[in-house]
């Protein structure tokens, strides 16, 4: 579903992200790993059209996608979450949710049809979902739900979800976990997952790779991933 | 913001009420009701960028399209401003996408682009100036009169050009309502707050911003165009360049740019105080009314940025229930 091959970015000639390849198949959960700075938001970014790579090539259900504008990847059916919230608070929640549902979305016709993808998508991730709620009294835990209706709202058919964990407290990571599994096997939403620990994530991915140095230092199931000594090295007295 | 029923015939009644008042009032009211009504629209024209913080301080340079371009027509070519008000606007629009399209490529926002803006409206006063053979340059120009005709829009009688820029000032309210109800709003709330957060959520930013851009040039023109037909006079600094284009950025801030009549209150709040410092001071003291004018919109700007409207929201607002106490930032 996802191709990415050899991609790479630099800032400034600081090599962030480092000749990364991996393949998402379609309906798998694939965890993406690696301590702080490492990458991981960056590679996001560089799929998401957010940022253009300084090389390699990005495939979404075949078509080259790397350097497009991020609104069309959107259309295209990708979708991302950022890792600190960037919710519009000029606009209410739900209008926030709406807005993705009408310009990110395909085949949605009107504001109404826009509405009605909004108010699924708040309901899915147990937001309200009434026109009034504004954003400032919203906590760190229901931003980061926001950003998940945002993305779900434009019904993507792949989900790129940075760091939904982070700043929860641990109840509130079971659930947040226990979501993005139900995402996958409700909605058939293909996702890749981005933390900085390993903990929850483990449980619910099906692969995941580990990032260091903006490198790709393992590939595999999560089983291994405990078992490898590169993958110990790099969070030794980093994990919990 | 958004008051009930009430409140908002409280609003529209008196407001009709003023709109048609001039009709019934001698020709030195009218000749304030015309001003009022073409500024009020190129105001609320040049809020519908400002509002999402597209701050253009230059402006100036679609009102001297719309001006100089249908007299220019009519001048040497004898077509109506019929046509050449559309084919202004048409311009001022071309003009506008020229400028927009790659300062939106290129992300030129805030500081830049109000730069990138006040250049383009002294470009087009130096243009007007340079092209002294056709437009009279500095010393400025005036269409061929042809006595009262509508088919030239030289009305001299000012009740008819009145309904003339009262139609015009309603076309700007309509665009206001369009882009306040409209999924527009959204888009460009979303892209004033994070251009790369409007992006992900798919939000075509480039094409809504020139959307925007699009149909506030072009009511600009019309503002313009409106003005010079009026005045049956014509000076690149009247209609173009740094000096007006400020002229419309202060106005419609002081009435209030977040409002759908906050820049029609703007137009009558300077427009009268113009007239008032004017008939205060004579014309002996020209300065002293300009200094105090300036003052007061710098007071205005500084101590009230939602303008005169905001502070009548905030003075009417009924007590609100307290927000809710801040959320405990998230450990990223
Ligand atoms: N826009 C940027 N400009 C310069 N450096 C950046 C930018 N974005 C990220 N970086 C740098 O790239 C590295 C990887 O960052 P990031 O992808 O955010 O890591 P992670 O998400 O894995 O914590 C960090 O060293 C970070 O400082
Ligand atoms: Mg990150």
């Amino acid at each position: 579903m996802l191709s990415v091959k050899g991609v790479s970015k630099s800032f400034d000639g600081f090599l962030a992200v480092n000749r990364v390849s991996f393949d998402v198949a379609s309906g798998e959960i694939l965890g993406l790993i690696g301590p702080n700075g490492s990458g991981k938001s960056t590679i996001f970014n560089l799929i998401a059209g957010t940022l253009r790579p300084s090389g390699g090539s990005i495939a979404f259900e075949g078509r080259e996608i790397a350097g497009l504008p991020a609104h069309r990847i959107c259309r295209m059916g990708l979708a991302r979450t950022f890792q600190i919230p960037r919710p519009f608070r000029r606009l209410a929640l739900r209008e926030n949710v709406t807005l993705a549902a009408f310009y990110g979305g395909r085949d949605v016709g009107s504001r109404a049809e826009a509405e009605a993808h909004a108010v699924a998508a708040l309901d899915l991730v147990g937001l309200p979902n009434d026109p009034h709620t504004m954003i400032d009294g919203l906590g760190a835990a229901q931003l980061k739900k926001l950003e998940l209706a945002r993305a779900l709202a434009t019904r993507p058919r792949l989900l790129l979800a940075d760091e939904s964990l982070g700043g929860l407290d641990h109840a509130e990571m079971e659930r947040a976990a226990d979501m993005l599994g139900r995402i996958r096997r409700d909605l058939g939403i293909t996702i890749v997952w981005v933390e900085h620990i390993m903990g929850v994530l483990m449980r619910v991915v099906d692969r995941v790779i580990v990032l260091d140095h903006g490198e790709t230092i393992f590939q595999g199931v999560p089983r291994d991933a405990a078992n490898d000594a590169r993958v110990a090295e790099v969070y030794l007295g980093r994990s919990h | 913001m958004r008051g009930g029923r009430d409140t908002r015939l409280l609003l529209y009644l008196p407001l009709a009420a003023a709109a048609a008042a001039p009709f019934f009032l001698s020709d030195y009211f009218q000749h304030m009701a015309v001003q009022i009504a073409i500024w009020s629209l190129v105001y609320t024209a040049w809020a519908l960028m400002g509002r999402f913080r597209l701050t253009s301080l230059g402006h100036g340079a679609f009102l001297g399209v719309g001006a100089y371009v249908p007299t220019l027509l009519w001048n040497n070519y004898g077509v109506t401003p019929w046509l050449g008000i559309p084919l202004a606007m048409a311009l001022a629009i071309a003009l506008a996408l020229i400028v927009g399209y790659p300062s939106s490529r290129q992300k030129v926002v805030g500081h830049y682009f109000a730069l990138v803006t006040l250049a383009l409206g002294q470009v087009v006063l130096l243009v007007i100036v340079a092209m002294r053979d056709v437009t009279g340059g500095s010393l400025g120009m005036t269409p061929h009169t042809v006595g009262h005709s509508w088919y030239a829009l030289q009305l001299p009688n000012k009740a008819e050009f009145y309904a003339v820029a009262l139609v015009a000032w309603l076309a700007g309210l309509v665009a206001w309502r369009y882009v306040e109800r409209g999924m527009i709003r959204l888009a460009l709330e979303s892209i004033a707050e994070d251009e790369d957060a409007a992006e992900s959520a798919g939000v075509d930013v480039l094409r809504e911003k020139l959307k925007i851009t699009a149909v506030s040039s072009g009511l600009t023109a019309l503002g313009g165009a409106l003005y010079a037909q009026y005045l049956m006079y014509l000076s690149p600094d009247a209609m173009s360049g740094v000096g007006i284009s400020l002229q419309i950025v202060f106005a419609a801030i002081a009435g209030g740019m977040y409002n759908m009549l906050g820049p029609t209150i703007g137009a009558a709040f300077t427009i009268l105080l113009t007239e008032g410092l004017r008939v205060l001071f004579g014309t002996h003291f020209v300065g002293a009314a300009n200094t105090i004018y300036g003052a007061l919109l710098v007071i205005f700007i500084i101590f009230m940025p939602r303008g005169i409207v905001g502070l009548a929201e905030r003075i009417l607002a009924r007590p609100r229930v307290p927000p809710a106490p801040a959320a405990p930032e998230p450990a990223e």
